[in-house]
């Protein structure tokens, strides 16, 4: 079985074409940006800005232990089922408008309770420290509070990267664009070596996307980032605010 | 044009003339299928995180002793969890064939992110107070580690196993991949044939399924850690 796969993987008929792996690779990758980036649009703001504020913290917890709770396929064939599943959308096919709303669903908790933690989670001492010299709430927000809960933020956006990947595999379970196709079609047809074929194209892209976010995780943390380079560059902040967060870090 | 001769004079509210969403017939109707379903989904996803927990003690413990150890089992149990369940269900098949094995292993894997995180830092708040003093009463390692440190870790271990076992019901649905599904059976049948009923019935009962696994572990938590109610 292992031999068919790695067949099927070194077959260059397979990847080109319209229902090649490579379309369906880019579709799906198309359709993760997307997800994710709309997610981002729609979670951050809010999150950040109830995280400045203090409020709302118990639904911006709870979103992540409701999201779990619901499966993430009982969620997709409800969406694909129900009106809007059947339309043509784009360049994500049919059942791609359902597929997108239920990626979007679920990329969306990780990333509003690590803004919210992330934020809520910024020394209160920096705060206060930032506001006795005199900036204001936006401006306590913009260049104390967002940089340092940048590192926990990002966090969130990485495994709402890993999340909405999987999701989009599962999409093809319900007719939906990406390469969990070939791995669907194989196992359903008994083609178990272009099952795995697929599956192995899809996990080793999973570890490549997640090494990627990895990487913008370390690069997003300006602590880190100045501890590594001695040309600082978190230079717009003033000094008792950049050595509280050595501070911090120590503790 | 024809006229269909009408089949009953009131047809349920799960036939495909009316396809409603929520249909308490259904679930009368096809209480059989409900229950087989929902017992696969139950033993699947017990024996995968039963599993999970058999595996991830030992590892924990591992990872307590050695540092180097420790980086290896993490980035191990935490790069499974990203690779999507559709793909590492086909993975494990050329292991296990298309059987509830496949599940089991693939869910048991998943669970291990949450288990070892949890247990090792368990073993981590023991105090090193209390670790010594069991020490100077003469406890071994492997009684310290029973006695001792296993139970004072045991309630973020249960906060763990909380976690895993609620996303583990979830991920089970995705089993039906290779027909082992449980409830995801149903929802497979339901997308196949456009059967509401059946897709709204199967995900309720998976939602239920998680809050009431969720329920009864902390019972048994309240139960097993009774010092940890006096506070």
């Amino acid at each position: 079985m292992i031999g068919d796969a790695f067949g099927y993987l070194l077959d260059g008929a397979n990847w080109s074409g319209t229902g090649g792996m490579l379309a369906q690779l880019s579709q799906q990758l198309l359709l993760t940006v997307t997800a994710l980036g709309l997610a981002c649009v729609i979670g951050l703001p809010v999150a950040l800005w109830l995280g400045h504020l203090g409020r709302g913290g118990f639904l911006a917890v709870n979103v992540s232990n409701v999201g779990r709770a619901v499966p993430t396929y009982a969620v997709l064939v409800l969406l694909s089922v129900g009106p809007l599943g059947a339309e043509e959308f784009g360049p994500f096919g049919r059942a791609g408008l359902a597929t997108l709303i239920a990626l979007v669903l679920f990329a969306l908790p990780p990333i509003i309770t690590n803004a919210y933690v992330g934020i809520r989670e910024v020394d209160k001492d920096i705060v206060e420290a930032s506001m006795g010299m005199g900036m204001r709430g936006r401006e306590v927000f913009r260049r104390v509070e967002l940089p340092l809960a940048m590192p926990v933020i990002v966090t969130g956006v990485r495994l709402a990267l890993v999340q909405v990947w999987a999701t989009a595999t599962i999409a093809a379970l319900v007719a939906g664009p990406g390469l969990g196709n070939v791995i669907v079609a194989g196992f359903f047809n008994g083609n178990y070596g272009k099952g795995l074929a697929g599956a192995i194209v899809v996990a080793v892209m999973a570890l490549v996307l997640e090494g990627g976010a990895a990487l913008a995780e370390r690069w997003s943390d300006p602590v880190g980032r100045s501890k590594r380079s001695r040309k600082v560059t978190v230079s717009s902040q003033p000094d008792e605010v950049r050595e509280a967060t050595a501070d911090q870090l120590v503790r | 044009m024809t006229l269909l001769p009408e089949a009953a004079p009131d047809p349920s509210c799960y036939s495909s003339v009316v396809n409603d969403w929520i249909c308490v017939d259904y679930f009368r109707d096809r209480s059989d299928d409900l229950t087989t379903a929902t017992a696969q989904h139950l033993s699947i996803t017990i024996s995968a995180v039963l599993l999970g927990l058999v595996l991830a003690i030992p590892l924990a413990v591992l990872a307590r002793r050695s540092q180097r150890l420790e980086g290896w089992v993490l980035g191990l149990s935490t790069g499974l969890y990203t690779i999507p369940s559709l793909a590492l269900f086909p993975l494990l098949v050329p292991f296990t064939g298309i059987t509830a094995t496949t599940v089991i292993v693939g869910l048991a894997l998943y669970s291990l992110t949450i288990l070892v995180r949890n247990t090792l830092a368990g073993l981590r708040a023991v105090p090193a107070e209390v670790r010594e003093s069991a020490v100077g009463n003469g406890y071994g390692p492997t009684r310290l580690l029973l006695k001792i440190e296993l139970p004072l870790a045991l309630p973020v271990v249960m906060a763990g196993l909380r976690v895993a076992t609620v996303s583990t019901v979830a991920l089970t649905t995705v089993g039906t991949l290779v027909a082992y599904g449980g409830l995801g059976n149903l929802l497979a049948d339901g997308v196949k044939n456009s059967f509401k009923a059946e897709i709204f019935a199967a995900s309720l009962l998976c939602v239920l399924l998680a809050l009431v696994l969720d329920v009864l572990l902390v019972v048994v938590q309240r139960v097993l850690t009774p010092w940890a109610r006096a506070r």
